[in-house]
């Protein structure tokens, strides 16, 4: 864990980390950028298959509805969802800057409402899906027409449902652990260790899903 | 001066004990299950990956000596192979089906299972925390984790060849359609999802290991063991998990790609297909992509075998020249220039499958440019043995040879790495000579160095020399007489994952040749097993390892007790001074790590 030292340390000498940081915080950066790797592979597929396709299905009119107020809201919903996942990490930074300062009730009610914001989350992937699965979208099916008016090929949906429910896989481990840790925290395992560093790296990987996300954002709906 | 110290057995070994508050392990209860099986100590996780994976070289080497059969004698008929393989062998003759699957498997094996799971699976995990002056992996559990995943994918593999449709059989590369369709052929249905299961399984087993590895080089080095004090090993294993980590999940994400294509009705890699005349409906995908992730994956899996191999022959041949490794930093420079150049290089395996020219020609100037850092390696090694005092260990011809082959291979790379000059090799047995010698057997050459070299460290007992040298000899010429002959039948424009060649005008006059290949391949083959004998009968009857250091090596390793528990350092774990290559210096034949630099020594 991060310590005070003297400013003319040798951090590279041995004895101690180069980072500062210890293994479990040196070990969630690489799991990430490796990670970044998964979803960048999965995002550069998307983009070659797309701009090799003739046309492809227009965002704004394949996302334009809102539960209990119908269509012709294009982005609409995806932007409350967007607002979401960025509030959530709101959140999180604050249950991090609570357990900074060793504030067990602070950490545990900025967990809470990451935790809400994740499920919220879910909550509106879920409806999006089901209203896409509604309108005849799945794996292997897409009713919608490509931008120039030529029927598509299913990778439109292919894609959409590969790459949104691997995120979305991501965002339900991160609530399952954000749950554990809240849990741990409540019982006071982190007080007893003297530091919230789990909180920390648990952030870390919320932060990263999130950020995924700004590129699910970027590349399904707004390109 | 020398810290070797003669002592009689390891009990009397003496350490100062005042220091015992640090060392917290070996003080528990052990079981049985918790010291062999659901280990956490390094050292004995490092022993189940290597018998796990010479159990599968074993396999996966009985599978070529199958095949070579068929190909050295194509109308004989072997009884003894039905009596093994059922219905696969029909009559004695091998049937098309299984000597596709049994290639198939020999590919995923020995590049996965043998040589990267085997080989810095456990290298990387023995000598780590070893070299670094560590106890243990920064973690221990996720350490174990890593072993069992890897063992459940080994489960899941084994198990795919007792299916009745049999394992898949569309090459190791897993190419769609073969691989997409199960009605391309019987080793497309349940047997190329048990290799799908079994693969992504092993990509957590080696993202584990992986981030471990990285963790514990960085984080846990022992004081006074900055970065350019590490042994080239180490340095070596840490290039290795960092192309392990980057470039496995881009495999993952092509194999999730594919299993979905299989199970779910997607076309990502599927487009304008046919099968016995029926056009099916899948539309706009491409299978180039699938080859583009697969090789983003598996070039840098090239160096994820070769490296740890060029690690410790550059450590077994320093020790045993008992000079210093020539240009220690260009050594590290060169590693990572590697690295940097393996993640550029991928489409050089895709030359001919329509890759626009101009793009290729970038692939071909990447490609060339490894030429220069591998140069500097094998000048760099061949300056450390210059004038040196040699000593031949079986370790040191395995290093040696590592060397050659090495070289060998690496010069044909220069004809395939053309992209003009690949129109005409590609998929021909240029090919398979060409990787065969420069990462199959190099690697192994590295591997079995390694075993020979750390064994007295594994086990407190050496292995038995007469048969290291038999060894060492017979794989060495077999090695260069099963694979030099392929350059020529490559260049004669012979393909590659033929069945059998004796019906093409173009090829019958090379019959003679291949029943030479696979004489030599079976004779190589049985010598393994002779090692495998050698290794499993000196755990228990090879001569016992008497002194701290039996090789005269500078790095912490042979600081710890002959035998080292769990926490590897009796005491305090030893402080380092300097760098691990003073050998024959101002007169001492060698100077360990831990030896504080005296006022009258000479710069190095």
């Amino acid at each position: 864990m991060a310590q005070t030292v003297a400013a003319n340390t040798k951090w590279w000498s041995g004895g101690k980390s180069p980072f500062n940081v210890e293994y479990g915080k040196l070990m969630m950066w690489y799991f990430l950028m490796s990670d970044a790797f998964t979803f960048g592979a999965f995002l550069i597929a998307y983009g070659t298959v797309r701009v090799s396709s003739p046309s492809w299905p227009d965002p704004n009119f394949v996302f334009q509805s809102f539960p209990f107020l119908g269509s012709g809201m294009p982005l609409l919903f995806v932007s409350l969802m967007t607002f979401i996942l960025i509030v959530s990490s709101v959140t999180m930074v604050l249950a991090v800057h609570e357990g900074h300062h060793g504030n067990k009730k602070g950490v545990i009610k900025w967990m809470i409402w990451t935790i809400i914001g994740g499920l919220a989350f879910l909550s509106c992937q879920a409806w999006e899906w089901a209203h896409l699965h509604h309108e005849g979208a799945w794996w292997g099916r897409n009713p919608f027409p490509n931008a120039d008016g030529t029927v598509a090929t299913t990778n439109f949906s292919n894609f959409f449902f590969t790459i949104t429910g691997f995120h979305g896989f991501h965002v339900f481990s991160g609530v399952v652990i954000n749950i554990i840790v809240t849990i741990m925290a409540w019982r006071g395992v982190f007080e007893r260790r003297g530091h919230y560093l789990m909180i920390e790296k648990v952030g870390l990987y919320w932060h990263f899903v999130d950020l995924v996300w700004v590129f699910v954002f970027l590349f399904f709906y707004l390109v | 001066m020398s810290n070797e110290t003669s002592h009689g057995h390891s009990s009397t070994v003496s350490v100062p004990h005042e220091t015992h508050h640090e060392v917290h392990h070996g003080h528990h209860h052990e079981t049985f299950l918790t010291k062999y099986v659901f280990s956490q100590d390094h050292k004995t996780i490092a022993k189940q990956f290597l018998i796990t994976g010479m159990f599968w070289a074993l396999v996966g080497g009985l599978f070529s000596v199958i095949f070579r059969l068929q190909l050295g004698f194509p109308d004989a008929k072997f009884p003894w192979m039905e009596t093994l393989l059922g219905e696969w062998a029909k009559g004695g003759q091998l049937q098309a089906e299984a000597y596709y699957a049994l290639v198939t498997m020999h590919g995923t094996v020995l590049v996965f299972f043998v040589l990267t799971a085997g080989l810095s699976g456990t290298f990387s995990n023995f000598l780590i925390p070893l070299q670094v002056g560590a106890r243990d992996m920064a973690s221990p559990f996720m350490n174990m984790l890593s072993y069992w995943f890897f063992f459940v994918a080994s489960i899941v593999m084994l198990s795919s060849l007792f299916v009745q449709t049999g394992p898949f059989s569309g090459g190791w590369t897993a190419y769609p359609p073969l691989s997409a369709l199960g009605e391309a052929s019987p080793g497309s249905k349940v047997g190329m999802d048990l290799w799908l299961v079994s693969m992504a399984l092993f990509v957590v087993s080696s993202l584990l290991g992986g981030l471990n590895y990285i963790a514990t080089i960085l984080n846990m080095r022992t004081k006074g063991m900055s970065m350019t004090r590490l042994p080239l090993t180490i340095w070596a294993f840490f290039f290795t998990a960092v192309l392990g980590v980057l470039s496995f999940p881009v495999l993952f994400s092509g194999f999730i790609l594919l299993i979905f294509d299989r199970h779910f009705g997607t076309s990502f890699y599927l487009s304008d297909i046919f099968i016995n005349g029926q056009a099916l409906p899948n539309e706009g995908g491409s299978a180039i992509l699938y080859q583009h992730l697969f090789w983003f994956l598996g070039h840098p899996e090239v160096y994820i075998i070769l490296l740890p191999a060029m690690g410790m022959a550059s450590e077994i041949l320093s020790v045993n020249s008992r000079k210093p490794i020539f240009g220690y930093m260009a050594m590290i420079g060169s590693l990572f220039a590697i690295t940097i150049l393996a993640f550029l290089v991928w489409a050089h395996h895709m030359f001919v499958t329509g890759l626009n020219p101009f793009l290729g020609a970038f692939f071909v100037l990447l490609t060339l440019l490894i030429a220069v850092p591998s140069a500097i390696k094998v000048f760099n090694w061949l300056t450390t043995i210059w004038r040196g005092n040699i000593r031949f260990t079986p370790a040191m011809l395995f290093a040696l040879g590592f060397v050659s082959l090495f070289i060998s291979g690496g010069l044909t790379g220069i004809f395939l790495g053309n992209s003009a000059l690949d129109i005409h090799l590609h998929d021909t047995y240029f090919v398979i000579a060409h990787f065969h010698i420069v990462m199959g057997v190099a690697s192994m050459f590295g591997m079995f160095a390694g075993i020979y070299h750390w064994y007295p460290k594994m086990y407190g007992r050496y292995l038995n020399n007469t048969l290291g040298y038999i060894h060492f000899w017979v794989t060495m010429v077999g090695a260069y007489l099963i694979f030099w002959p392929m350059h020529y039948e490559g260049l004669a424009g012979m393909p590659r994952r033929y069945y059998k060649y004796d019906i093409w005008e173009s090829f019958k006059h090379f019959g003679e040749l291949n029943k030479f290949i696979s004489i030599v391949a079976i004779i190589v083959f049985l010598v393994q097993i002779l090692f495998i004998f050698n290794f499993f009968y000196s755990i228990w009857k090879g001569r016992k390892v008497t002194t701290l250091n039996p090789w005269g090596a500078n790095t912490l390793e042979w600081t710890t007790p002959v035998n080292p528990g769990h926490g590897n350092w009796i005491g305090e774990i030893p402080e380092v001074h300097r760098w691990a290559y003073d050998y024959g210096k101002d007169g001492h034949d060698h100077i360990a790590q831990t030896v504080p630099v005296s006022a009258d020594e000479s710069k190095h």
